[in-house]
C-alpha cells in the first residue's frame, strides 16, 4: 500500500518537469494519492502540458497566490474539477524580482522586497487559509525552503523572504495545530530548476554543496527533496509540526 | 521515422504559431526566436516541450540556449530524430 493511499493533495508550483513540485506530484501519485495542480496566468498552459508527463494527467486550477480573488475562489475551482476535500497541500512557490537578487542587497527598493515576501512567504499563510475549508480532521501542509539561518552569496532578499517563510510556518503550526493541521518545511539543497537558474549566483551554491555535503549532493536530482515532502504529507510524521527537515546532503550540519 | 528538415520546419512553425500566435508565414529558418519572433523564456520552454512531444526527441536544457534561430532548432531535431 502506498504512503498516500486515499489522500488528495493540492500541488502548487509545477512549471516544467524539472520543477521540484513535479517530482512531488509524480511520487505522490505513485504512492496512491489523487493529485490536483495549481498554476497561474501564462504559466497555466505550461503546467497543463507538464501535467501530461505525470503518471496520470492531473487537473490544473488557476491560483495566483497574490490574488485575493483567486484565493477566495479556490475551494469552488477545486470542486469544479471534482475535488471536495484535501488531505495535504504542497507550497512550492518562490519569486523575487531581479533587483532583489544577485548582489544588489544594499540598494534594493522596498517594492521589490515586498513582492518577494508576498509571493514567497506570506503566500504560505494565504494558501493554507484558502485550503482550510476543504481540510478534514487532519491535514498536512508542506513547503519548500532554502536554509535561511545564514547569509548566502547572491540570494539576498530571497533569503530574507525564506526567513519570513520559516517563521510563518511556525506561527501557522501554532495557530492551526488545534485544527489538526501540521505545517512543515523541507529545506532542500540546490536543484537545477527554472527558478534556480534565474538566481545569478547559483553556481556558487553548487560549489558549497560539492565540497561540504558529507553524503554528497546531486543538483540534477530533485527526487530526494520530493521524497521528503511526500513523507511529511503522509501519516508517518503524525507528531511533527513547525519543523524544518533538511534534505540537503547534510550541509546544514557541517561548518566548513 | 526520419523526417525531412522541410517537414520539421512546418511542424515547428505550427507549434510556434499555436503557442505564441506568430503567423506561420513569418516563421522561417533564419528567424531568431527572441529577437525576430519575440518569444520569451516561458513560451520558449513551452515550444521546446511541444516539439519534444511532436518529434519524439529530447532537447536538454543545456541545448536550448544554443537554439537561437528556428533553423538551429530544425537541425537539432533532425539530428536527434535521425
Ligand atoms: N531549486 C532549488 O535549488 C531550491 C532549493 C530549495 C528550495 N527551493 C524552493 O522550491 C520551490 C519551487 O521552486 P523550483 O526550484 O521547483 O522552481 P520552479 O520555477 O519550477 O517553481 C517555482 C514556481 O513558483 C510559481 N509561482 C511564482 N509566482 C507565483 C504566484 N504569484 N502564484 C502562484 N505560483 C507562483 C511558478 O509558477 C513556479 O511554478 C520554491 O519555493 C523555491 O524557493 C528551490
Amino acid at each position: 500500500m502506498g504512503l498516500l493511499e486515499n489522500k488528495t493533495i493540492l500541488v502548487t508550483g509545477v512549471l516544467t518537469d524539472a520543477s521540484i513540485a513535479f517530482h512531488v506530484a509524480k511520487l505522490a501519485q505513485e504512492q496512491g494519492a489523487t493529485v490536483v495542480l495549481s498554476s497561474f496566468g501564462r504559466a497555466s498552459r505550461l503546467t497543463q502540458r507538464t501535467s501530461g508527463r505525470l503518471p496520470s494527467t492531473a487537473p490544473v486550477v488557476e491560483l495566483d497566490v497574490t490574488s485575493e480573488e483567486d484565493l477566495a475562489a479556490l475551494p469552488d475551482r477545486l470542486r469544479e474539477v471534482g475535488i471536495d476535500k484535501l488531505d495535504g497541500v504542497l507550497h512550492s512557490i518562490g519569486f523575487a524580482p531581479e533587483a532583489a537578487l544577485g548582489g544588489n542587497f544594499l540598494n534594493t527598493a522596498w517594492e521589490d522586497v515586498a513582492t518577494a515576501v508576498h509571493v514567497s512567504a506570506f503566500s504560505l499563510k494565504s494558501l493554507t487559509m484558502a485550503c482550510l475549508p476543504l481540510f478534514g480532521d487532519k491535514a498536512s501542509v508542506v513547503g519548500l525552503d532554502f536554509d535561511a539561518t545564514v547569509a548566502w552569496p547572491k540570494y539576498d532578499w530571497m533569503g530574507v523572504a525564506k526567513a519570513a517563510f520559516e517563521s510563518t510556518s511556525r506561527y501557522l503550526a501554532r495557530d492551526l495545530g488545534p485544527r489538526g493541521v501540521r505545517v512543515n518545511l523541507v529545506a532542500a539543497g540546490p536543484i537545477a530548476t527554472m527558478a534556480a537558474k534565474s538566481i545569478p549566483g547559483f553556481t556558487d551554491f553548487e560549489h558549497v554543496w560539492a565540497t561540504r555535503a558529507p553524503i554528497g549532493w546531486d543538483i540534477s536530482d530533485p527526487v530526494p527533496a520530493a521524497q521528503g515532502c511526500v513523507a511529511l504529507l503522509s501519516d508517518w510524521f503524525p507528531a511533527t509540526t513547525g519543523e524544518i527537515v533538511h534534505v540537503d546532503g547534510g550541509v546544514h550540519a557541517i561548518g566548513a | 521515422m526520419a523526417q525531412s528538415e522541410q517537414e520539421i520546419l512546418a511542424g515547428l512553425a505550427d507549434i510556434v504559431n499555436e503557442i505564441t500566435g506568430v503567423a506561420v508565414a513569418d516563421i522561417a529558418s533564419e528567424k531568431s526566436f527572441t529577437d525576430d519572433l519575440d518569444i520569451d523564456s516561458l513560451s520558449m520552454v513551452e515550444v521546446v516541450m511541444a516539439a519534444e512531444e511532436k518529434f519524439g526527441v529530447e532537447i536538454p536544457d543545456e541545448e536550448v540556449k544554443n537554439l537561437v534561430t528556428v533553423g538551429d532548432a530544425v537541425s537539432y531535431i533532425a539530428k536527434a530524430s535521425a
